[in-house]
């Protein structure tokens, strides 16, 4: 007798990428954690960048009145939204891929069920690129408070946000797929991170900086977000926000892709 | 003969080290095959290459009809899985875990409820559903990693270890689900290293060693074909079971150390061998043919 394989019950539709079922099933699973870690997770990422800039917009502004034409407390309000993307985004990818991975096992699971790792990185960094997104609007609601004039382009702000939220989670996921320990982190964060926070025209404009500071200015997303920010809260300025918005687009695709490739070879032996 | 599970030929390497090595298998549907070998046979690597997440480096996989790793998503849709590892969102209650994996397997929204209420009979954690998991004792987290796998129906379970570290009366509750669902019609592979696992519940063994297959067929035809229908048990100092093991080698029959004794094989009759007469069983099958004793 031949052996044949079982027949498949009812002639099936073939399961294509990016399938909207599996995306929706790994984005429950992260709401349902949310709703038991909101308090924390939403502490942390929101708390820290307004505290920043009350300390640097009280603390500093009392030196300066103005910087590059805006009040300071304007300023850095605007600019600490990107702070808070990165903060929201890129530590939160990090630190729980690693753990859901490396620890709890949990994309062991995930990958048994009809998911792939594309769709799970997908699925991940739209969650992660949502909550950076609305995240971000917090220090602008409290520079709000503190003075800052609402306008209709603040609208623009959590799009702005989420996009970028979408490149660092990427870039997060990136990091925590390449990373043997979590104790590794810490290269990443010291040596590339925080360089890039302190120079991303977030405290102070890049413009009074030697060329070549200036020049690293413009290949970090940081930067292209504060602008980017700052443009659309005080008025757009044509080409220059184009060129923003291109750069962030590019750094979310680069990096989705990226956290894919590597998680890839993290996950499947 | 349907197959759910076909391999042939599949060969699975990790740098210098080949876990499986050109393994066939079949797992015909409806019944329960189990996999049976020491640590490091190759079982753990045999269960991931069949969710496709590992790749064998050669050979075929189909699962329910669909060729892998291609089409591993569409098996992976009809099957579920039980991981050695528990792997269940501790945080969270025994309801969301359930709920987030209703969502995972496309369980359609108007029987999702349906689906979780009868998992969580099933599992017997129906008072207990509000419950953080990291509440519950090890057997109910085993339970309902197990039923988590059957929220969609599955034609194939894929069990990895399913009772290792329970205590005998939680592993023995185990069997009687699995039991059940064997009944039910799903197809189930499973591994383990109790063989009074695999004897109780698999139609089929297959014993791995170093990868490859050494033994396949019903456990009683796997006993009655290596080692015989009975058993002789000898006890004494270590001197008398070297003079045993002589003995027996002189008259062409197996042996093996078990602790404190010798067991010598295919000695039926032999009124001249003083010693305990017990049945065979797969344990005996499974020291002979792979040299192993079971950890």
């Amino acid at each position: 007798m031949a052996a044949t394989t079982a027949a498949p019950a009812a002639p099936q539709r073939r399961l294509g990428r990016l399938e909207r079922a599996a995306l929706q099933g790994v984005i429950v699973r992260e709401l349902v954690n949310y709703s038991s870690f909101w308090r924390s997770s939403s502490f942390a990422s929101t708390v820290e960048p307004t505290i920043y800039m009350l300390a640097f917009g009280f603390g500093f502004g009392s030196l300066v009145s103005t910087v590059a034409g805006y009040d300071y407390i304007d300023f850095v309000g605007t600019g600490i939204v990107a702070t808070t993307v990165l903060f929201a985004g890129a530590f939160p990818a990090m630190y729980s891929t690693f753990v859901k991975y490396s620890f709890q096992h949990t994309y062991d699971a995930i990958l048994a069920a009809p998911v792939d790792t594309e769709e799970l990185v997908t699925a991940e960094t739209l969650w992660i690129g949502a909550r950076t997104g609305t995240f971000g609007c917090v220090p602008m609601l409290v520079a709000i408070a503190f003075g800052l004039d609402p306008s209709w382009g603040m609208l623009l702000v959590p799009p702005i946000a989420a996009l970028a939220g979408l490149g660092w989670a990427g870039f997060g996921i990136f990091v925590a797929a390449r990373a043997r320990a979590i104790e590794s982190f810490a290269y990443w964060q010291t040596g590339l991170l925080t360089p890039m926070f302190l120079v991303a025209g977030t405290f102070f404009p890049l413009g009074e900086l030697p060329g070549w500071a200036q020049a690293l200015g413009n290949a970090n997303p940081l930067f292209h977000c504060v602008e980017l920010v700052r443009h659309a809260v005080f008025g757009f300025e044509g080409w220059v926000d184009a060129w923003h918005a291109a750069f962030l687009l590019t750094f979310a695709l680069v990096a989705w892709r990226l956290a894919i490739r590597y998680m890839e070879r993290r996950l499947i032996l | 003969m349907e197959l759910a599970i076909r391999l042939r030929g599949v060969v699975k390497r990790f740098g210098s080290l080949t876990a499986v090595d050109g393994l066939d298998l079949d797992v015909p549907a409806g019944t329960c095959v189990g996999l049976l070998g020491p640590n490091g046979a190759g079982k753990s690597t045999l269960m991931k290459a069949l969710t496709a997440q590992v790749i064998p480096d050669e050979g075929e996989l189909e699962v329910l009809g669909y060729r892998l790793p291609g089409d591993s998503k569409q098996a992976r849709a009809e099957m579920g899985v039980v991981p050695q590892l528990d792997n269940l969102d501790v945080s969270l209650s025994v309801e969301h875990n359930l709920l987030v994996f209703a969502h995972l397997y496309r369980v359609p929204a108007r029987e999702r409820r349906a689906a979780i209420d009868r998992a969580l009979a099933l599992a017997r954690l129906t008072d207990r559903r509000r419950s953080k998991v990291d509440e519950l004792s090890g057997g109910m987290r085993r339970r309902l990693l197990i039923v988590r796998a059957l929220l969609h129906r599955p034609r194939l379970l894929l069990l990895d270890e399913p009772t290792v570290g329970l205590d005998p009366q939680v592993r023995q509750e185990l069997w009687a689900l699995i039991d059940l669902l064997r009944s039910e019609g799903v197809s189930i592979l499973m591994s383990t290293h109790y063989i009074e696992e695999a004897e109780r519940l698999c139609d089929r063994v297959t014993i791995m060693s170093h990868g490859q297959a050494v033994a396949v067929g019903p456990p009683r035809e796997l006993i009655a074909e290596h080692a015989g229908p009975e058993a002789i048990e000898v006890y004494g100092p270590p001197a008398r079971l070297a003079e045993v093991e002589g003995m027996a080698e002189a008259r062409g029959w197996r042996t093996r150390r078990t602790g404190t004794s010798v067991s010598v094989l295919h000695a039926n009759g032999a009124a001249d061998l003083e010693g305990e007469r017990r049945v065979t069983n797969l344990e005996d099958v499974f020291v002979l043919l792979t040299g192993e004793e079971i950890a």
